[in-house]
């Protein structure tokens, strides 16, 4: 294959929202790579000059794959606005991390069967079934039926799995609806609803907790715990044992971010300082952990469809003026840089970083996997390792959650609840099941002022960066080699093992109201 | 629409536009019909739903699926239009880009906004699922600066005449999408006298949440809620059941483990036109003397509030 190509993406489906990528190659081998964010909402705008409240329920609408997680650094962001971030009641807590728990086991699972599977696992194996198994039997009447949409047409050529194991996986597919919803109907226990649950708000929560709602909670989440244990890390594992060359192939940035997450019981109210389950931490190329400091992130914005002026700012100080003809711009997407340099955020880069932290649980899942595969650590900066990475956290995840339910107090307060003060400012720092999040608010005269948020598919999707260095998305697929071009499975199978959600990573940031003429104007 | 070993083949296509995927995630959640039977098995007896367009679950990317999609619009036997999301036209468009396949006539570049109005120009009927794609929603909230709009004001603005079934929700109840569905395949389209003056089916829509909530007793007995985590009614804390439309009191959520009221929270008023505008600030107590009223303009055809409410506190 000779000469140079462009191979377009667009869309890049089964993920959320709307994303392109496009790659050169030469020679076969991937040699520029462009992340495009196609969608632009101004979502912070949308929330200036509303009682500061209303952004726990409505900053959920950035995502509705993920939406806890806006809730929860909203909440976060806002109970330090508020001034009682020190005075969270202990129900309140353990409802919270239980709340975004419930969507983390839901997200992962949901991306590892319902967005990336497909990738791998050939459905169409499913066609001469002959068995007891009832989900095969619907799956092979659908087949004989010749309608094949949505698992067909799709790209062909490499789909490696015995038939006996795209058999299995596609019943598993089928069982991780099942499992995938018996997570969000766990969640609505404590959270009300979901998609956009509603029992997270500044000061606390809103549900009480009592025997029967404990009892409730638990009962799925030993169906999860099964599912997961049983299932999921097992099909992982089998995808990983056809599929060998992905443990070198997207690699990226080899930079790692996680602010931490999860709230464990602390004096201390730092959010980069606390006890969280996920460690805050920075990992470089020199796999040495540092402490992560928020004043030195800053957004570049040389090629998104932003104004040159408004470059390298820092969140809480960005302004943005859309400027959607851009010719150096190529995407919505800004791009986020800790010192300068691009991050990789997300269940790999948490993992790496408890790991270096010294994490037993995490040491220990680590290298039961590395060691299966008998592999050096660096088989894990790469697309297999991300969803191992993603697994394995689920797993952990869904057994310290078992704990936490039986934390919680009955008849115990759940809430500090608080008309809205006169001022103040917040910054809510956590992790979303895609990475680190982090929402930043003003109040003035009750209202908010000013709403920001760097999301973690702005750090993976990011583009080039004002000095011409690419995203972490971008740098992984730069160097991989694309068997056919016609069906760049490499590129899709990079790019999902970042599970990108598109719809977090696009957001207009300004600080003043007034940009709203300037927006109408373009 | 054909039939195949028995079972009658309803293709469908469902466009995301400026969305959050929320609603299609919570289609998932489908207890009875599942996302099962509504993909692979039969959303009613005999009757499947082809859904040859979906980006969230669709095994096709990039090009593959552009061209499934530019196949599905210009079969002839027509299809079923799922609009998930609101419509950006601000910028010509530009904040909202899609792609055609590479061999359109038309080129591949284009917006969301044109896309949507070419794939509706076929489409026998539309479903506009949730708030956002039904009357703009929070992607249209103010000051909306991507200037978003409904399906059925792109519509209207470009004179392209088709049914729209409104199945509002932040996100909407799976059973409001399926069952709105399964009416239509199972006995045809709605009828004006089954719509509300939203356009919703008033068979999820047709009733106020304040009148089916189990928690009506308290209010009228004047125990009230004043903080979150207290018991009673939560009209002191900004519920918005007295003029928001929807059985949710009676369905719940999630499989019917819980609903926004059930866990302490009032109501924000999801499923209603100029939400969450007309919401805001949800925590803050309604007037009863205000509630909106929402109707259609005679002569624009355009949806109105007649009264906005005044959310003043009371006593």
């Amino acid at each position: 294959m000779a000469g140079k190509q462009t191979i377009s993406v667009d869309p890049i489906t089964r993920i959320e929202g709307h994303l392109k990528v496009e790659v050169v190659t030469d020679g076969g081998e991937i040699k520029e790579a462009r992340c495009s964010g196609q969608l632009f909402r101004g979502f912070e705008l949308m929330l200036l000059n509303r009682d500061p409240r209303d952004a726990t329920l409505l900053s959920q609408r950035v995502c509705g794959v993920c939406p806890v997680v806006h809730a929860t650094a909203s909440a976060l962001c806002l109970d330090a606005a508020f001034g009682v971030d020190g005075s969270i009641p202990h129900n309140a807590r353990v409802m919270r991390n239980l709340i975004l728990g419930a969507n983390f086991l839901q997200s992962h699972i949901l991306h590892f069967y319902h967005l990336a599977a497909l990738d791998f696992v050939d459905v169409a194996a499913g066609a001469d079934y002959e068995g007891a198994d009832d989900r095969l039997n619907s799956l092979r009447d659908f087949i004989k039926r010749g309608e094949l949409a949505p698992f067909m047409p799709r790209y062909e050529g490499d789909y490696r799995l015995s038939k006996e194991a795209n058999q299995q996986a596609a019943s598993h597919y089928v069982q991780a609806l099942e499992a995938r919803r018996t997570a969000h109907e766990m969640l609505s226990v404590f959270g009300g609803k979901m998609p956009h649950q509603v029992g997270i708000v500044v000061g606390g929560c809103t549900e009480t907790p009592t025997a029967d709602k404990i009892a409730a909670f638990l009962s799925r989440l030993e169906v999860l715990r099964r599912f997961i244990g049983e299932v999921y890390l097992p099909d992982v594992l089998t995808v990983a044992e056809s599929y060998g060359d992905y443990f070198e192939i997207g690699t990226g940035v080899r930079r790692w971010l996680s602010y931490g997450g999860i709230e464990l019981e602390t004096e201390e109210t730092g959010l980069l300082k606390r006890h969280r389950f996920f460690p805050s931490g920075r990992i470089a190329a020199d796999l040495k952990l540092g402490p992560v400091d928020a004043s030195k992130i800053n957004e570049h914005v040389l090629h998104s469809w932003y104004d040159d002026t408004t470059t390298r700012r820092h969140p809480a100080e960005s302004e943005t003026v859309p400027a959607p003809e851009k010719e150096a711009g190529y995407s919505w997407i800004k791009a986020p840089r800790y010192e300068g340099e691009p991050y990789e955020v997300g269940p790999l880069a948490r993992t790496l970083v408890a790991y270096v932290s010294g994490d037993a649980a995490v040491k220990s899942d680590v290298e039961g996997v590395l060691s299966q595969f008998n592999a050096g650590p660096e088989a894990l900066f790469s697309v297999l390792g991300r969803h191992a990475a993603r697994a394995l956290e689920a797993r952990r995840l869904a057994k310290a959650m078992a704990d936490w339910t039986m934390e919680l107090r009955p008849g115990e307060p759940v809430c500090e609840w608080r008309e809205p003060p006169e001022s103040g400012s917040g910054m809510g720092l956590t992790e979303a099941p895609r990475g680190s999040l982090g929402h930043w608010a003003e109040i003035r005269e009750q209202k908010l002022t000013r709403y920001q948020l760097v999301v973690p598919t702005t750090w993976n999707a990011s583009p080039q960066d004002d000095e011409g260095k690419p995203g972490p998305i971008e740098q992984a697929l730069i160097g991989t080699r694309v068997r056919d071009p016609e069906n760049p499975f490499e590129v899709v199978r990079i790019v999902r093992s970042f599970d990108p959600c598109l719809a977090c990573s696009v957001h207009m940031l300004t600080p003043r109201g007034r940009e709203v003429a300037r927006c109408r104007v373009l | 629409m054909g039939e195949r070993a028995g079972m009658m083949e309803h293709p469908a296509i469902w466009f995301q536009g400026s969305a959050c995927s929320g609603c299609a995630v919570s289609v998932l959640n489908g207890v009875a019909p599942t996302v099962r039977d509504l993909i692979v098995d039969q959303l009613a007896p005999g009757h499947h739903v082809n859904l040859r367009f979906q980006p969230t679950i669709m095994a096709a990317s990039g090009e593959v699926a552009l061209e499934v999609l530019a196949a599905a619009e210009e079969a002839k036997e027509g299809y079923l239009l799922v609009v998930e999301g609101a419509l950006p036209t601000a910028a010509g468009g530009l904040f909202g880009r899609a792609a055609r396949p590479r061999t359109a006539k038309k080129g591949a570049h284009t917006t969301m906004h044109e896309r949507a109005l070419e794939l509706a120009r076929n489409a026998s009927a539309i479903v506009a699922l949730g708030t956002c794609a039904a009357y703009g929603g929070m992607h249209a909230a103010e000051p909306n600066p991507s200037g978003c709009v409904s399906i059925s004001e792109a519509l209207r603005e470009a004179g392209i005449e088709k049914p729209v079934i409104n199945v509002p929700g932040c996100p909407p109840h799976p059973d409001w999408f399926t069952g709105t569905v399964a009416q239509a395949l199972l006995f045809g389209l709605p009828g004006p006298e089954d719509l509300d003056a939203a356009g919703r089916p008033k068979r999820f829509f047709g009733r106020l949440l304040h009148d089916l909530c189990p928690r009506r007793g308290e209010f009228e007995a004047h125990k009230f809620a004043k903080a979150a985590g207290e018991p009673g009614c939560l009209y002191e804390l900004g519920c918005k059941g007295p003029w928001t439309h929807a059985d949710c009191p009676e369905r719940q959520f999630n499989g019917g483990v819980n609903w926004c009221v059930g866990a302490g929270s009032p109501c924000h008023g999801c499923v209603e036109p100029f939400f969450p505008d007309i919401s805001c600030p949800i925590y803050r107590k309604i007037g009863l003397q205000e509630l909106p009223r929402i109707a259609r303009d005679e002569e624009s055809g355009e949806l109105v509030a007649v009264r906005r409410p005044e959310q003043v506190e009371e006593g």
